[in-house]
């Protein structure tokens, strides 16, 4: 699993992946509370963190040499799938009775 | 069947069981809902059998499953909690002309989910048992879909706790990365044999962050009122028993478990966090208006309370985190009970004013609703006193009077909103008149507040169970 590593000033490491995924995981993170604009957009955000999560998986998995982290991301990936299809029903239910996704009307309940 | 099965019979049956309902409702469609509601009840009592049938202690599925006296405590108590619920959700949906087939079954997967997490042994069969909840519980808040505030909750209850399982995610992966392995026996003994790297520290923090908002403790509970309004009120009863038993008990075993040897790194969060809760859970409480937004605040700062348990770390703390957590079970059964009777012509009403004048035409109500209140508050020698009474008593034993202290003001503070409720009951003017409760939910908030008003007689049994509990979970 070594291939990765070359030498030189341009040699990729596992500090260049977990960076990757931290970026990654911040976005996620900001386009759910920064985003003014829809819903789809904070589905979108979730998608991303459970992404940069795989990312950080599989780069452990291959620097540990050790099969279980690419396991755990399998099965990331599946509940990611189970959690999409929950979450698109779920703004359908809401579209349906409010005629909006935007998030700014989110607002029957002030919490 | 296999040896290494038998350890997870109860969650095995419950799996098959859920699916075999979900076929027949599937196939039956509509005369078949009142015999499925009934049955996946049905399901669960045996289940709760088949645990107390488990001697001992074992592992299952590759060391990814592992059971003990701890486990089977945690999960007869979340099954008491979803089975009582359960009967509420059910006589709810017939009454309201919502029963579908999918509502006993959404919420039997909910608690299998449930199970798996209290016995994960794992990263991995934490996190595929915590989905497994929570992907349950997004549908059944926004089971109504043609109420808009049915699918609002739905739709908050969903982002935010995707947001949780992804922050749970990316520290499970931290923790991983660093620590080497997933397991909790292999994270146990890689993290004692050196001094903790970075990384494993900030992963568990985040761990804690995902966890503390499936328990919806402070700063991590926004989500937290707008569910329990909006969703229906038997489903937000629903809410705030199971899943919070389960989350605290999979939080103590997490913790005190592979987590253990960081105890200097976790305990000063989970000290945090249970003050953050218990303050804001009393203080923002006094000027809700809807019971269920109040009962809201009101599950937080429980959950701050029972957190104390875990801050302190030890075999006492945790026995007085699973004692919190058993009164707190059947107390707020009681309280949904009630809530859940308060209708005026058929309909149901929310606000705690349209509780006003109820000691004078429904006086047993009222004295049930009394007696829930003063045990909530935590006024002695009811059953609510000793719950939190254990859990200062474990604090101070280890030193943390502070937060003692400020457990106790807190309590102080959150007794207001609860004793202004029997005020409003017993000494106001009626507003309106509430329909008598049914059935089932009178015989729930009685049952629930006689135990709570009788309790402290013979209180031995139950402490007894909470404490061997915590012994087998700090043995192994």
């Amino acid at each position: 699993m070594n291939q990765l590593i070359s030498t030189g000033p341009l040699a990729i490491g596992l500090a260049h992946f977990l960076t990757v995924g931290a970026i990654l995981f911040t976005l996620g993170i900001f386009g759910i509370f920064l985003n003014r604009k829809n819903l789809i957009i904070i589905m979108m955000s979730i998608e991303l963190m459970l992404l940069a999560v795989n990312i950080n998986l599989v780069a452990f998995s291959s620097f540990l040499g050790d099969l279980v982290g690419q396991v755990f991301t399998m099965l990331v990936l599946t509940v990611a799938a189970a959690e999409a299809a929950i979450g698109l029903a779920i703004v359908v239910v809401f579209y349906r009775n409010r005629r909006t996704i935007e998030v700014e009307d989110i607002n029957e309940m002030k919490g | 069947m296999p040896a290494f099965l038998i350890p997870a019979v109860p969650e095995l049956f419950m799996a098959i069981a859920a699916m075999v309902l979900l076929l027949a409702g599937v196939f039956r469609e509509k005369d078949s809902t009142a015999i499925l509601s009934w049955l996946s009840v049905g399901v669960m009592a045996v289940a709760v059998g088949l645990i107390l049938n488990i001697k001992g202690s074992g592992t299952a599925f590759n060391d990814l499953f592992v059971v003990n006296a701890f486990t089977s405590f945690a999960k007869i108590l979340t099954l008491i909690g979803a089975g009582l619920t359960l009967l509420l959700i059910n006589s709810w949906a017939h009454e309201e002309n919502v029963a579908r087939f999918e509502l006993p079954v959404i919420v039997l997967f909910s608690t299998i989910g449930m199970m798996m997490m209290i016995s994960a042994n794992d990263l991995i069969s934490l996190y595929v048992g915590l989905e497994l909840q929570s992907l349950s519980l997004y549908v059944l808040a926004a089971f109504r879909r043609d109420n808009a505030r049915s699918t609002e909750a739905g739709v908050k209850y969903f982002v935010l706790g995707a947001l949780a399982s992804g922050l749970l995610l990316y520290g499970s992966s931290l923790v991983y990365g660093f620590g080497g392995t997933t397991t909790f026996d292999g994270l146990a003994t890689a993290i004692k044999s050196g001094p903790s790297s970075v990384g494993v520290i900030v992963g568990v923090v985040f761990v804690i962050s995902g966890l503390a908002f499936k328990v919806s403790a402070a700063p991590f509970h926004m989500w937290t009122p707008d569910v329990y309004e909006g969703a229906p009120t038997p489903i937000t009863a629903f809410f705030s028993v199971a899943p919070k038993v389960a989350a605290l008990c999979l939080f103590l075993r997490v913790l005190v478990g592979p987590f253990a040897p960081m105890i200097e790194q976790w305990q000063q969060v989970i000290v945090l966090i249970s003050i953050l809760s218990m303050l804001w859970g009393s203080v923002a409480a006094i000027t809700q208006k809807n019971i269920k937004r109040l009962m809201a605040y009101s599950s937080i700062g429980h959950v701050g309370y029972a957190l104390i348990g875990l801050a302190v770390g030890n075999e006492e703390g945790a026995r007085g985190l699973l004692f919190y957590l058993l009164i707190y079970v059947l107390m707020n059964v009681g309280t949904f009970a009630v809530i859940l009777s308060m209708r005026v012509k058929g309909r149901y009403v929310e606000d705690i004013t349209d509780l006003a004048g109820l000691a004078k035409h429904n006086p047993l109500m009222a004295a049930a609703l009394a007696a829930l209140m003063f045990s909530m508050a935590g006024i002695p020698p009811l059953a609510g006193f000793l719950g939190k009474y254990f859990i200062f008593v474990a604090a101070v034993n280890a030193g943390f009077v502070p937060l003692a202290i400020i457990g106790l003001l807190a309590s102080v503070i959150g007794a207001f909103y609860y004793i202004r409720i029997i005020k409003l009951a017993y000494f106001d003017e009626a507003t309106v008149r509430l329909d008598k409760p049914g059935l089932l939910t009178g015989v729930l908030m009685a049952a629930s507040s006689i135990l709570m008003l009788v309790y402290f007689i013979y209180p031995a049994q139950l402490v007894s169970g909470a404490e061997s509990a915590a012994k087998a979970l700090f043995l192994g």
